[in-house]
């Protein structure tokens, strides 16, 4: 199942191998088991301590109240689960994630497609153009956070400047919390719209020609062309793109942090991830903070697990 | 002839001119803000403060980038940043390699379930690890240490997945041949296998040095000062300090930060982008 998640994964069964002497074959099976533990060991161990290991304790801690500082916690049962899914904050923090989510995913998806088309034409310049939309993807999140804090600052920043000119006059990016996920989602997107572009510019790239040129032959129009030719070719890129972007939009934290910390009005941009470091590291309340860790976990475990069976179905058909 | 041509023809020069229009619009969208950002930090400091914005630094300064030289420590994120990335590129190539080596070549009872143990690891958020996590490496005294910071990111899930599906590409004759060869694992590795995967350990080293360098909740938890805290850290603290008031230092460091990473992609994305598309286009 997992393997799927990567499409094109090989996953099918090793070649047989090759018949030698028995004796010879059982030593080297011997030798082969020794050497792949020596080269596999301290990658598991790191994975398993610091992956998997804390993953499971977030469900002991999510049971439990505790200063981080601190070297005991207290077991209080449900009670940090009942706190979460009962108060409002946390259904504004669900719904701030939900939000932030869908718009980056379904915003980088489809401007990265568009980019992709555009840019998978013959035009002048196309190359450097390439380049340019794939930068801002390498750039760390933080310190795209903090020249976009200053990008849309309402009094001396870009976008007061450019709607300034059509007469518009500034949001209040850091008051209105509306506004300020608003703010959030679209530097997120700006940031990382190249891989999605990379990645569809690669499938429109990998299309067979011949079916396109058919159906330049056929005279269809570039709307049937696209929908009937081209979209299906891109499935695979699609799927791999809902995944991966999905996972990466639904953890991000340096730039919440370095624009908004979360706010304003004390969480207007605080999502899920923003509410597990804040709960833990600013509040003190680090098993509060296991609870909200272990359900987004869940919730990112049914999303992707519906997700690769849809995949699946999709390629059986 | 022409008659039948001629409404083609106009008809792709229009779409010729939303192409050029498209990418003037992609071209602002872009790299307006960039060049805000930089042509910000060069101006002086009532001039940042200054509406409307002007398109020019004029004077144009300097002084910025010297008050980030010389005032916060700066080269001290800077070197920190360099450390810390380096540690970890080069420990995760190596233990990505040889999990990728053991993995494809190596036959021992079990293989399937590690396979899924390194890919599962990557649908589980480090920031969520990081409650655990905190707690493990303040027990072991590695808070604000370098060992903190590299260590709990070492593990490498992805990169170990890309070299693992490149080797099984390779020519099956040849590992073989080799294999009768009695060929040992790390000459096997070294000799035969590597040779014939540059590009796509070009691309593993790539992609780990941009996320590495990139890195910025773990070392926010684990530094405490200028000592081991790397350039994402130390900027975000420079905004702190300085930003809304003087934000013309924050956006030379702003930029410090970013070119390093920009002049490594501008000269090399041809592999990076090689390595994350790969996998992902067929099906």
């Amino acid at each position: 199942m997992a393997t799927d998640l990567v499409a094109g994964a090989r996953t099918g069964p090793a070649p047989a191998p090759l018949p030698r002497p028995p004796a010879r074959r059982r030593e080297r099976r011997g030798r082969g088991l020794l050497v792949a533990g020596a080269f596999l060991v301290p990658n598991l161990v790191l994975l398993g301590v610091f992956t998997y290991r804390p993953l499971i304790d977030n469900v002991r801690l999510s049971f439990t109240d505790w200063n981080i500082s601190s070297p005991t916690a207290t077991y209080i049962g449900f009670d940090n689960y009942v706190e979460w899914f009962t108060s409002s904050a946390s259904h504004a923090v669900l719904w701030n994630t939900v939000v932030f989510t869908a718009a980056a995913v379904v915003g980088s998806m489809a401007l990265g497609l568009a980019l992709a088309l555009l840019l998978d034409r013959r035009l002048f310049g196309r190359d450097a153009v390439r380049s340019l939309v794939f930068a801002p993807f390498v750039v760390a999140g933080a310190a795209v956070g903090v020249a976009f804090q200053f990008v849309f600052d309402p009094t001396f920043g870009l976008v007061q400047d450019l709607l300034g000119r059509i007469g518009v006059e500034s949001p209040a990016f850091y008051q209105d919390p509306d506004w300020a996920l608003f703010m959030v989602t679209v530097t997120y997107i700006w940031k990382n719209l190249g891989y999605t572009f990379v990645i569809y510019l690669a499938a429109l790239q990998g299309r067979r020609a011949d079916l396109d040129e058919a159906a330049e032959i056929d005279a269809a129009s570039t709307w049937t062309r696209f929908r009937k030719v081209t979209w299906p070719q891109l499935r695979p890129a699609t799927f791999f793109l809902l995944i991966t972007v999905l996972l990466n939009s639904f953890q991000v934290f340096d730039i919440i942090d370095t624009m908004t910390r979360g706010g304003p009005l004390g969480n207007g941009t605080t999502t899920m991830v923003y509410q597990v470091y804040q709960e833990t590291f600013v509040n003190q309340r680090a098993g509060f903070g296991a609870t909200v860790a272990t359900v987004m976990f869940l919730i990112l475990l049914v999303v992707t697990l519906v997700q690769v069976r849809v995949m699946e179905r999709g390629q059986q058909r | 002839m022409t008659a039948v041509q001629a409404p083609a023809e106009r008809s792709s020069r229009l779409s010729r001119a939303g192409g050029y229009a498209g990418l003037l619009l992609v071209v602002l969208v872009v790299a307006l803000p960039l060049y805000w950002i930089l042509i910000s930090s060069l101006k002086e400091r009532p001039d940042i403060y200054t509406v409307p914005v002007g398109w020019f630094p004029d004077p144009l300064t300097v002084d910025n980038y010297s008050a980030v030289g010389s005032g916060v420590a700066f080269t001290d994120y800077l070197r920190n940043s360099i450390i810390i990335t380096a540690s970890l590129t080069v420990i995760q190539v190596v233990l990505g390699v040889l999990s990728a080596y053991a993995l494809a070549f190596l036959r021992f009872p079990g293989r399937s379930l590690v396979l899924l143990f390194v890919i599962g690891s990557l649908m589980v958020p480090n920031q969520i690890t990081v409650i655990s996590n905190y707690a493990l490496v303040a027990q072991l005294g590695w808070r604000n240490t370098f060992t903190g910071i590299i260590v709990p990111l070492a593990g490498v899930a992805f990169g170990t997945f890309l070299m693992r599906n490149h080797f099984l590409s390779l020519p099956r004759e040849i590992i073989e041949a080799a294999e009768m060869d009695a060929a040992g694992p790390l000459r096997m590795l070294w000799r035969v296998v590597l040779p014939m995967s540059w590009p796509t350990l070009i691309a593993f080293t790539l992609i780990t040095i941009v996320n590495e360098w990139n890195q910025y909740l773990w070392p926010l938890l684990m530094a405490d000062d200028a000592s081991v805290a790397p350039l994402p850290v130390g900027l975000a603290q420079l905004q702190d300090t300085q930003g809304l008031t003087n934000w013309g230092p924050v956006l030379a460091g702003t930029v410090l930060t970013m070119l390093p990473i920009l002049l490594i992609f501008l000269a090399l994305q041809r592999h990076m982008i090689k390595g994350l598309t790969a996998g992902a286009v067929k099906g």
